[in-house]
């Protein structure tokens, strides 16, 4: 039975009409990744599907007793809100003793325990929102574009974590990528989202059509483009 | 030897600053200073048509209080306009309307300079009563709901995909604050209730490496500001409210200035 369906999914917010006739069908331990332009809704949709952002017409089933960890896009990580690390998971609420522990060493967030959350870095604010995502032993991840101001290393450091994490507790993922390249290694499935979706499917399938070619241009070669880390630019190499 | 009127002073100003101490570190938290401002400036209207209806004041700027705090809210989330321009739009609103409605309605003498600036010398043991009554709730919904509020300043979808509800974190931090400004009105005024929530919060920032370590100290400094401007207004015949406004701007140069000489 599939985690999550949507249907003809709607968002309005005033006037303007984020998403349409979005539908989207997430079977359990399914890795699926959206991708579109700024704009196209990828966060709105993600909000809608954790109930977050009511919809204006379709429909989101989930499936009974659905747990959802989430990691949002932007933390409201204000200076003017002193917390430790340790004290964010906490937020999480009750857990079975050692749980926690596992969670931390998995994440490998352990020594940051008394670190300020301001004072993370991008890297290691992105592991601690994941472990706070995990706590729930969720059925279903939402990671909303986990990899976002990570250098190369780190958001291949991060990819490898979270691949890892799926096959341990065999958690469906539903996440927002720019990275296209890891998006079309690792997704089983890919849905390409500009207000409504515009393909979706096995990331073969997706990259073959020609209204992703539209959206991303060059930047789709490139992502079939393998190996693309150490690659040398004319003139100068960098590795 | 302490009159009685300072002594009721001292302890209706003790009961606001510990009320104020955990709301104030949220509004701070989620940047709605201004927040508090359109819900105060709406007292000013309450207290009119509380007069105009003969309601006790408390309740008709409750009332008036909450209303506002909703409406807010709602246009908010619409977000039609920039959440600055919603609060700026209502909360100026909300005290020219005010101050229009108390010189429009029969019979309502208002004296603008208490209602503006509160006068806490003047309260009554009914008064600390009900003001202390008050305060328990709201510190005991603080207590209550705390971990959720917590979660809903840090990030409200994450409150959500953990199961929460997005509509009672903000009716919850709404209702509070406006029972809040009811109560505190009458001590310090529409104008300056903002600064009886934001100015201990801020000065206990800089001391703080917990959320609930910052609402202790700001529970703390808010305390020391309400003896201390009273005993400087007692001293000096200031206005009392505006000095213990001052003194909480005191404290937060002082723990700013502890903080950079410490790094």
């Amino acid at each position: 039975m599939a985690v999550v369906t949507a249907t003809g999914v709607e968002v309005r917010v005033g006037n303007k009409r984020l998403l349409h006739d979005v539908d989207l069908r997430i079977e359990a331990g399914e890795i699926v990744t959206v991708i579109g332009p700024n704009g196209a809704g990828k966060s709105t949709l993600l909000k809608a599907i954790i109930g977050a952002m009511p919809i204006s017409a379709g429909r989101i089933d989930k499936r009974p007793g659905l747990r959802i960890g989430y990691t949002p896009q932007k933390i409201h990580l204000e200076k003017t809100m002193p917390i430790t690390v340790a004290r964010f998971l906490a937020l999480a609420g009750r857990l079975p003793k050692g749980a926690r522990a596992d969670v931390l060493d998995k994440t490998d967030v352990s020594d940051l325990r008394d670190a300020q959350m301001a004072d993370l870095s991008g890297g290691e604010l992105q592991r601690v929102l994941l472990a706070r995502a995990l706590l729930c032993k969720p059925d279903l991840l939402i990671l909303d574009e986990p990899t976002q101001g990570l250098d190369q290393p780190a958001e291949a450091r991060f990819y490898r974590l979270l691949a890892e994490v799926c096959k341990e507790t065999g958690a469906a993922v539903l996440m927002v990528s720019h990275d296209l390249h890891v998006v079309m290694a690792q997704s089983d499935q890919v849905v390409c989202l500009n207000g409504h979706v515009c393909c979706s499917g096995a990331p073969a399938h997706v990259s073959a059509d020609p209204s992703y070619k539209e959206l991303f241009g060059a930047r789709a070669e490139l992502a079939l483009y393998e190996h693309h880390h150490d690659h040398s630019h004319e003139g100068h190499s960098h590795d | 030897m302490i009159d009685d009127f300072l002594l009721r002073a001292l302890i209706a100003g003790v009961v606001i600053a510990l009320a104020a101490a955990p709301l104030g570190c949220l509004v701070v938290w989620r940047r709605m200073a201004y927040f508090g401002d359109a819900t105060g400036h709406a007292g000013l209207l309450g207290v009119a048509l509380g007069l105009a209806l003969g309601l006790p004041m408390t309740l008709g700027v409750a009332m008036l209080a909450g209303a506002m705090a909703l409406v807010v809210t709602y246009m908010m989330q619409r977000g039609d306009y920039a959440v600055d321009t919603v609060l700026g739009v209502f909360a100026h609103s909300a005290l020219a309307i005010g101050l229009v409605a108390a010189s429009l309605l029969p019979g309502v003498r208002l004296n603008l300079m208490d209602t503006l600036l509160g006068d806490i010398l003047s309260v009554s043991w009914a008064d600390i009563a009900m003001i202390s009554l008050g305060s328990a709730a709201i510190l005991g919904v603080m207590a209550w709901r705390w971990r959720s509020l917590l979660n809903g300043t840090l990030s409200p979808e994450l409150l959500v995909a953990e199961g929460g509800s997005l509509m009672w974190d903000r009716l919850i931090f709404t209702l509070t604050l406006a029972l809040f400004v009811a109560l505190a009105m009458k001590l310090v005024g529409v104008l300056l209730i903002t600064a009886m929530l934001i100015l201990p919060a801020a000065a206990a920032r800089p001391l703080a490496r917990s959320p609930e370590q910052m609402a202790v100290f700001a529970g703390v400094i808010g305390v020391a500001a309400v003896a201390a401007g009273l005993g400087f207004s007692w001293v000096t015949d200031a206005p009392a409210g505006p000095s213990i406004v001052v003194m909480s701007s005191v404290a937060f140069i002082l723990s700013n200035l502890v903080k950079s000489l410490k790094n």
